[in-house]
Formats: C-alpha cells, sequence, structure tokens
C-alpha cells in the first residue's frame, strides 16, 4: 500500500509534516501526493473511530441482510445505489452467500431502525426480503479492539 | 536444643559469597530505574525490548498447546521442529547450512546462548575482544566463565563500526575468542559485508573464534544483514547466537539459539544440559509458532520501528543533539559532547527536569561516555513528546 494512506488510515490526524518525518520525505512532497490523492477520490474523507458505547445517550447500529432481484443491466447497482442515498444508511456492500445485499444502518432505538426497514428498505422494488441484525456489542471495529484492557507495562529501563 | 547452637552470632552471608561475584560492578541503571518508577509522567526511553505484545497467533498457540497438556521436557537441544523450522530461516536468510541434528541448540534467551559460549570455550586466563560500547552482560559473563574481558573501542567517527586495527591491537597470546554484537545495542550500528571482510584478516591470522550475537539483525533498516559466518570460509570458525525476542516481540518468553559447528554446539549443549536441561517447553511451542507464520508480524513490527527511526533521529538532530543514522536495532546513540556534561550528569538531569528516561551511555562502556542511549521502541506520540522535552532541555543548558 501507498506509504501515506497506510499512515492516514491509521491516524487522521497526522499531518503532513509529521508524515514527512516518518518517512523521511519532504513535507511538501507529502502535502502534494495528499491533495493528489484527495483528488482522485483516492482519499474520501477523515473520519473518527468513536466507541459510541463509553456514551449515554447511545446510538443503535443494525446489519440488514437483503434479497434483491437482479435487474436487466443495471445488475444490483440501481437498487444499491438507491438504498445508499438514505442517511440512516451507514454502509452498502454486495456480498457473496446467501444474500445479495448487507446493510448498515444506524438510528436512535431499534424501533426507530425497525420503522426505517420497514418503511423504506422492505418495500423498495427489487428487494426481495429483508433480515434485521441488531448490533448488541461491539468488540471490534476499524482494526481497533474496542473493549482491550491496558497493556501491561514494561519494565521501565532495561539494558 | 543443642546448648552449642544457642546466642549464636548473626551469621554472615556475605563473607559465604564468590570473590568473582562480589567484584562484579552492580548494573549502571539502577539508580534510573529507582528515579523512573517514583515518577509520574516520565517518558521512558530506556526500555531495551519491543513495545509490541507478542502476536496473537503466537499467544494462542502457547494457550492452545498448554491446553493440550504439552507440558514435559524437551529434547536437551529444544524440539526437533523448532530447531528445522530455525534451520530453514537461516537457510533462507544467510544462504547457510546448518544441521538440525548437532549444530543447533535452542536456549532460554539469547542471554543463555552468551554465557554458554564462553564456558564451553574459554579456559581461565583466555581472553575475548569484546567492542564497546556494548550490551552489559558479555563482560560479567566472560569473567564468570574464567577468562579475561579485553574491550576494545569503536567510535563515532566510524559510526560505531569495528576496525580491524582495534582488534589486532588487543591480540594477546591468550585470545581465543572475539565477540561481534551487530545490529550493535546500545549504538545501533551495523557491520557491512566489506568492514566484516577487513576484520576476517585478523579472525584468521590470530585463528579466532568468532561469537555473533545478531539477536537484532532482523531490525536491520534499508540493508540486509550479513553475518559474519557468511563471509567465505568463515562459517566454521562463527558461533551465530539468535533469538526471537527482538525481532518477534518475545522478550519475557526467553527462547535464543546457538548455532554453528558441532563440536561448539556439542560443548555447549553440555553445559546447558547440566544447568538448564532446556528451555521451556510452552516458550519453545510459541517459537515455532512464530517462526513458522509469524513472519507477516515481523514485518510489521520492522515497518512501525523503521518509521519512528526516521521521525526520531531526524528529530534528534533538529535539536541538536547530533546524531548518525542508526541501521539496525531499535537505538538512536546521540551525542551529547557540544555540553560538556558527562552522560550521566545529562541523563539525571534530563530526567529530574523534563522527565524524560535515557540510558547514559558510558553504562554500556567507557567508549560509550559522551553519548546516550534513546530507545525508539516506543509509540509516535511518546516520541514526538520525549523530542519536545529534550528539547526544552536543552535550551536551558
Amino acid at each position: 500500500m501507498n506509504e501515506i494512506l497506510e499512515i492516514l488510515s491509521e491516524n487522521a490526524k497526522a499531518t503532513p509534516s509529521e508524515i514527512a518525518a516518518l518517512l523521511g520525505r519532504s513535507e511538501a512532497d507529502v502535502a502534494r501526493e495528499i491533495s493528489e490523492l484527495e483528488d482522485a477520490g483516492v482519499i474520501k474523507k477523515y473520519i473518527t473511530l468513536i466507541n459510541w458505547e463509553k456514551l449515554d445517550n447511545s446510538v443503535v447500529f443494525a446489519v440488514l441482510e437483503l434479497k434483491v432481484a437482479l435487474q436487466r443491466k443495471t445488475g444490483y447497482d440501481a437498487v444499491a445505489e438507491r438504498i445508499a442515498r438514505f442517511s440512516e444508511v451507514e454502509s452498502v456492500r454486495l456480498i457473496s452467500g446467501d444474500h445479495d445485499l448487507s446493510v448498515t444502518v444506524r438510528g436512535k432505538s431499534m424501533k426507530d431502525i425497525a420503522y426505517f426497514v420497514a418503511e423504506k428498505i422492505a418495500p423498495l422494488e427489487g428487494v426481495q426480503s429483508t433480515c434485521t441484525h441488531f448490533i448488541l456489542k461491539n468488540y471490534k471495529e476499524h482494526g481497533v479492539i474496542l473493549t482491550e484492557k491496558p497493556k501491561p507495562k514494561r519494565l521501565v529501563v532495561t539494558p | 536444643m543443642r546448648q552449642s547452637l544457642k546466642n549464636l552470632p548473626a551469621w554472615n552471608a556475605d563473607a559465604h559469597l564468590s570473590h568473582v561475584v562480589k567484584s562484579m560492578p552492580p548494573s549502571g541503571i539502577r539508580k534510573f530505574f529507582d528515579l523512573v518508577s517514583e515518577m509520574d509522567g516520565a517518558i521512558s526511553l530506556g526500555v531495551g525490548e519491543p513495545d509490541f505484545v507478542t502476536p496473537w497467533h503466537v499467544r494462542e498457540a502457547c494457550i492452545y498447546s498448554l491446553e493440550s497438556g504439552n507440558t514435559h521436557y524437551t529434547s536437551n537441544r529444544g524440539m526437533p521442529e523448532l530447531r528445522d523450522a530455525i534451520c530453514d530461516q537461516v537457510r533462507r536468510d544467510l544462504k547457510l547450512d546448518y544441521n538440525p541434528a548437532k549444530e543447533i541448540l535452542i536456549t532460554t534467551g539469547v542471554s543463555e546462548a552468551v554465557d554458554l559460549a564462553f564456558r564451553a570455550t574459554l579456559n581461565p586466563g583466555d581472553e575475548a575482544i569484546v567492542p564497546e560500547p556494548c550490551y552489559v552482560a558479555y563482560a560479567p559473563d566472560i569473567v564468570l566463565a574464567g577468562g579475561v574481558p579485553r574491550m576494545v573501542p569503536t567510535r563515532l567517527e566510524d559510526e560505531f563500526r569495528l576496525r580491524p586495527e582495534e582488534v589486532a591491537k588487543a591480540v594477546t597470546e591468550n585470545t581465543k575468542a572475539v565477540l561481534l554484537s551487530y545490529p550493535n545495542n546500545p549504538t545501533g550500528a551495523i557491520m557491512t559485508r566489506a568492514d566484516l571482510e577487513d576484520l576476517a584478516d585478523v579472525v584468521v591470522e590470530n585463528d579466532l573464534l568468532v561469537i555473533s550475537d545478531e539477536v537484532y539483525a532482523k531490525l536491520s533498516y534499508s540493508v540486509s544483514h550479513v553475518s559474519f559466518a557468511q563471509l567465505e570460509g568463515m562459517k566454521d570458525r562463527t558461533l551465530i547466537l539468535n533469538g526471537l525476542s527482538k525481532s518477534h516481540a518475545m522478550t519475557g518468553w526467553r527462547i535464543g539459539y546457538a548455532m554453528g559447528d558441532s563440536a561448539l554446539v556439542g560443548a555447549m549443549t553440555k553445559v546447558h544440559q547440566y544447568t538448564m536441561l532446556c528451555a521451556p517447553t510452552m516458550a519453545q511451542v510459541a517459537a515455532l509458532e512464530a517462526m513458522q507464520k509469524g513472519n507477516e508480524e515481523m514485518l510489521r513490527m520492522r515497518h512501525e520501528y523503521d518509521l519512528r527511526r526516521r521521525l526520531f533521529v531526524s528529530g534528534l538532530n533538529r535539536i541538536g543533539l547530533d546524531c548518525f543514522e542508526p541501521r539496525g536495532a531499535f537505538y538512536a546513540f546521540p551525542s551529547i559532547q557540544r555540553w560538556g556534561l558527562s552522560s550521566e550528569e545529562f541523563a539525571q538531569r534530563l530526567l529530574l527536569e523534563q522527565k524524560v528516561a535515557v540510558v547514559p551511555g558510558n553504562v554500556f562502556g567507557q567508549s560509550g561516555e559522551g553519548f546516550l542511549r534513546c530507545s525508539y521502541a516506543t509509540s509516535r506520540e511518546e516520541l514526538i513528546e520525549a523530542l519536545d522535552r529534550m528539547e526544552n532541555f536543552i535550551s536551558g543548558l
């Protein structure tokens, strides 16, 4: 992988000057490459990984498995892109196996999500069936273990 | 109780200690260890081990093995599968063939291998040449084996590589071995193939055994590690010592190995069987997993060290702590000579005034005076913060 992307994928806050120091390159050079990656749409957004479970007014997530009828010409794209436009929808993926689309939905409550699925997703033309799985606990996200205990300590000075 | 056993004077344990042990100097880092331990918010660049926890697949393999009841001794030399796996890796990395049945011994850390190497080869009064600055155990191990350590200096202007002239100067009729330790702790120096070839002449001329501690070999950056054993005709007289502690973040498991001529390894195995019997079985199982499936994790950790190395070394030079480019291990060895403070004074004041712990270079021998050992086996955030604090400290000098 591109070394700059590797660093940014771990830490969106890494500045061009920090990245330059890590890679032994010039800051201007790194900044230029980053803006090229942004312009090319390779870097889409800089986001923050939040452990929602630490907050009281928690957010509910659900994974929907959808069976979709294949459309002539547009395949799965038309229905997937339609679903993707809902602001409640966090991710839409075409998957192999029993189902066709895997959709992550975010809502304020389980009821919220259930209504959203019933009113907006299930009736869509091409959607043959839905199965809603509410996420009960999040153990690992984006490569980060959310339930991790503090690291064991090393001896403070060793030869 | 018998009358004669009553009212005895206090027993004097000290009088029962060996003279050799009593005359050993205490560790130079003890004082810093105590100071840092009591301090809140200190950043330690004084740690000589990876900050990574052993990769999970390795820990998991060990847990599974324990669940299966794999708790018995292994053969003295170590599990055959582990010896095979290490010989395979050495064949790939160094293009050298060792016989897993008699030319390798699995030890309890490289520390044991170093001790065994000296004990198996030195007669009372035999001398072993050790380049300084170096890891703190070599000289005491030589003394415990009845030998005499001959320390030779390495210098900043040579990027702390060992010059053959220094070895030649130190050779006497009693010299038996020369120890090499590259990539080096504490300097981060490496020896290139050409450097080693220069050394080979002196080694052959004086018929020396070469004991090569290569525990940091995998942590070489933008160069491939070259072992003295790879030089034409040098394999037989070279004893390679290595282990998984640094490369696979497995310090606490204590797994090392020695590879070389079957007579040498056989002699070490004799001492090993009477003192250690075998390296811990559960750690050997973990080491086997790391050897067979741990390459990707190892490369991932090395890549991270390399990023930190660039960040930290360029940072040191920027704030005025002049530092040559270390190409191995995870240490930077900046010079503090322009301030005229001793390494110890500098390190102590840096710790007390800015809460950054480093190890004074003189701990690793007289030629380390005027330098600091800074480990970059710590997070990027801590390295950046440490550089800020060090800059503050320097501006107040």
